[in-house]
């Protein structure tokens, strides 16, 4: 399953950056199915600005290539285009990912000897267990591991599973949190695929 | 607990389940905001209406006030949200992942209570302060009282009737249904009589309606759509449903109706509305016969005091009769408009009952955050006389995104939970009647203060042996349309684990005598001519239906009263 800029940009919809941007009144459903999601291309362009530094996205790749399951592919795209889009506007939250990013990074040259996204991936999960995010309770204002948990584990979850591509995978196109509007609750599922969503084309955009 | 309450619907009936009776101060901090903010919260010169409160009750009559052109005010605790869509994406996150606070800012000082019944009632779970009130959090259910809600005493020698009947509420739930924009269908059979089709087609049955309804028909069941207030297609200047999944406790689209709508229309006809401005006191005439001044607190630690010709109190089932009793003065010692002694008794709610579990296939849940099938068949029986409301829920189990970010796992291992966990759940809820008992109550706590030093309400409530044994019965209905589904049970909330339904009623009862009640049927309070309450307090019992259709039919019949008194 490889994740592509497109899935990014619908689990935009979920984050409300690009709905949220757009008075919706008189918007009809969008389909789970469908593309009505999707942003007008004038919302796509905003959304392609990248306003946190490069060694963040560096570090949340390769967070994502530990936190999703091992089938995915397309990471970086899809840290680039929703991870740091939807921190456009946000000045604190986008702080807080690029502050617990670098504290990540930097817990990994001070314990490994290089940045966290040149460990091995086995390294990687390994440090993130050794900072004890897989227990802290998620708190932006808490210690080390409890902003770990916030800003990178779980921002990276949420953006996964609250999205078609993670939904998927799961037996949900329209998972909780995603503005996949109101038809897909009506139906029997659909048939069943290990690999859900390939390469970003499932989501009918 | 059960997964079907968990994080997607916060504030869901058994919520305060296992809390401990006591003083509560749930650490929020709501008063946090900029004091200088620019805002001018002075008062204004005399007006037409004050009304206190601006959830759905408050917000309507201001609105059809206003536009009838009176001069009104509005005065409202808390605090004015970005409207819809704005920021309510982030707010539904925040409720979504751990760690994000409370999605609306409940708690803290100035939202301190007390919880003293033999059950916890876990009050800042079931209310919001702010513009638009509870609304912002509600799920947006929206059926009419059935007319033997009105009449119990006289039918069953229980409750009370109500001084109106559902003849006269009639016409205002036509208009609240098209103040609300509520989507429904003609297909309930146990509905009362309606003179015209819903505003907005029904949504259609789920998937999972579809399996309940084959074991429901062999069970000599029916089930039937829900009418609901939000938009399966755009409406009133509102999109239509998006999908997001969590109605309750945000609607990041504004597809769900809140009395936001009604707050801007009212301001669109000329009210002024002045949020962060709790009233502390009403302050009467030397007669004891009007109330003469609101007088309120900004967030600059200032008072201010305004005047109007009438007052409307529109504060829930809760704040209402807490205002009132803070009011109290050398006429009204007990409290302002008690001379019965009953503000802040018959406190009442609706109480929870579930059944749920997993079948052997797919149910499809969690799409949507709200319900699309119910069955009123169990509501006007006598056996038990407590009104019974079935749900057929459309979220029963967990949601990926919400059970991943509060899981220890991760990668392949956190797939294979997630997908073993998702898919089969089923589950049934229902809303059962509590009926009136004098010794429930809302009074002051005068050993606790909130954040401008005044005692902090007292909620005083529990689960009775009637109420207990109507909840015995709705498990019972429940259990048997799951077993009929071969389904597995694997939790029921039933009379030992019930939670209350956040529907506040009766603390300000509406009859005919001034002993023993507090407003009349035209919801003027017995005691002070020109003071009006408004709001689920009014309401002599509550039945087992949400509260909020009925909460806004009474509100418009009393706004023609108010103008009338004008």
């Amino acid at each position: 399953m490889r994740l592509s800029r497109r899935d990014a940009l619908a689990a935009l919809g979920t984050a409300g950056v690009l709905a949220g941007a757009t008075a919706m009144a008189g918007r009809e459903p969008p389909r789970a199915d469908g593309d009505a999601r999707v942003a007008p291309s004038s919302e796509r362009e905003g959304s392609e600005e990248v306003d946190v530094e490069p060694p963040t996205v560096a570090t949340l790749t390769a967070a994502a290539e530990v936190l999703y399951p091992s089938r995915v592919e397309g990471h970086r795209e899809f840290v680039e285009a929703y991870a740091l889009a939807r921190t456009r506007g946000r000045d604190d939250y986008r702080d807080g990912v690029a502050e617990a990013a670098a504290a990540l990074d930097a817990a990994a040259r001070d314990w490994y000897d290089d940045s966290f996204a040149a460990l091995s991936r086995e390294t990687r999960d390994g440090l993130l267990r050794e900072l004890g995010t897989v227990t802290a309770d998620a708190d932006p204002d808490g210690a080390l591991s409890e902003r770990l948990r916030y800003y990178v584990v779980d921002e990276l979850l949420f953006a996964f599973y609250a999205s078609p591509p993670g939904g998927r995978l799961v037996g949900i196109e329209n998972p909780v949190g995603y503005p996949g509007g109101t038809e897909s609750y009506r139906t029997a599922p659909p048939e069943t695929s290990d690999d859900p969503g390939t390469d970003g084309g499932a989501d009918g955009d | 607990m059960p997964t079907v309450t968990d994080r997607s619907i916060a504030g869901e009936p058994g919520g305060g389940i296992g809390g401990s009776a006591g003083d509560v101060d749930d650490g929020g901090d709501v008063s946090a905001g900029d004091v200088d903010d620019g805002i001018d919260r002075t008062a204004p010169g005399r007006a037409d209406v004050c009304v206190v409160g601006s959830g759905p009750a408050g917000a309507l009559v201001a609105c059809r006030l206003a536009e009838a052109g009176r001069d009104v005010v509005v005065l409202e605790a808390g605090p004015r949200f970005e409207p819809a869509p704005g920021d309510r994406a982030e707010r539904m996150e925040a409720h979504l992942r751990p760690g994000g606070g409370d999605v609306w800012g409940m708690g803290g000082p100035r939202d301190r209570y007390s919880s003293t019944g033999d059950r916890h009632y876990p009050l800042n779970a079931a209310r919001v302060k702010a513009v638009g009130g509870s609304t912002l959090h509600w799920q947006g259910m929206v059926m009419r009282l059935h007319e033997r809600d009105f009449e119990l005493r006289s039918r069953h020698g229980v409750g009370a009737d109500w001084p109106i009947d559902y003849d006269d509420l009639r016409p205002y739930y036509a208009a609240a249904e098209r103040e609300f924009g509520v989507a429904g269908a003609l297909d309930n059979p146990f509905a009362p009589p309606r003179e015209e089709p819903f505003p907005l087609p029904a949504f259609p049955p789920s998937h999972s309606d579809a399996i309940f309804a084959e074991a429901c028909e062999r069970l000599g069941i029916a089930t039937h759509s829900v009418p609901n207030a939000r938009n399966p297609e755009p409406y009133d200047g509102r999109p239509a449903c998006q999908g997001y999944g969590t109605c309750k406790p945000v609607c990041p689209s504004g597809a769900k109706y809140t009395a936001e709508s009604h707050v801007r229309r009212a301001e669109a006809a000329g009210a002024r509305v002045i949020d962060r401005a709790p009233v502390q006191r009403l302050v009467h005439d030397a007669a004891g016969d009007r109330v003469d001044a609101a007088v309120y607190a900004t967030p600059d630690g200032t008072r201010h005091r305004v005047e109007a010709r009438e007052f409307v109190v529109a504060c829930g089932g809760v704040e209402t009769p807490r205002l009132l009793l803070l009011s109290r003065s050398d006429a009204y010692p007990d409290g302002l408009a008690n001379s019965s002694g009953l503000v802040g008794r018959y406190f009442a709610d609706h109480l929870f009952a579930g059944v749920g579990g997993r079948i052997d296939r797919p149910t499809r849940q969690n799409h949507v955050g709200f319900n699309t099938s119910e069955s009123h068949q169990f509501y006007d029986g006598d056996d038990p006389v407590e009104a019974i409301k079935l749900e057929f829920l459309n979220y029963a189990g967990p949601s990926p995104a919400i059970e991943a970010t509060g899981s220890e796992e991760w990668g392949d291992a956190l797939l294979d939970s997630l997908r073993e966990s998702y898919g089969t759940h089923i589950a049934m809820g229902a809303l059962v009647e509590q009926l009136p008992r004098y010794e429930h109550y809302v009074g002051l706590d005068p050993s606790r203060t909130d954040d401008h030093g005044n005692p902090v309400p007292e909620v005083h409530w529990s689960v009775d042996d009637r109420t207990a044994r109507a909840i015995e019965r709705a498990n019972g209905i429940q259990r048997s349309i799951l077993r009929e589904l071969d389904a597995t049970i694997d939790w029921v909330v039933g009379p030992e684990n019930t939670g209350p339904a956040f529907h506040h009623v009766g603390t300000t009862r509406m009859g005919e005598d001034p002993a023993e009640s507090v407003v009349d049927a035209n919801c003027r309070t017995h005691d002070l001519r020109n003071c009006w309450i408004v709001g689920s307090s009014v309401f002599p019992t509550g039945g087992a239906m949400n509260p909020t259709l009925t909460i806004a039919a009474v509100a418009l019949r009393a706004a023609e009263r108010i103008d009338a008194a004008l």
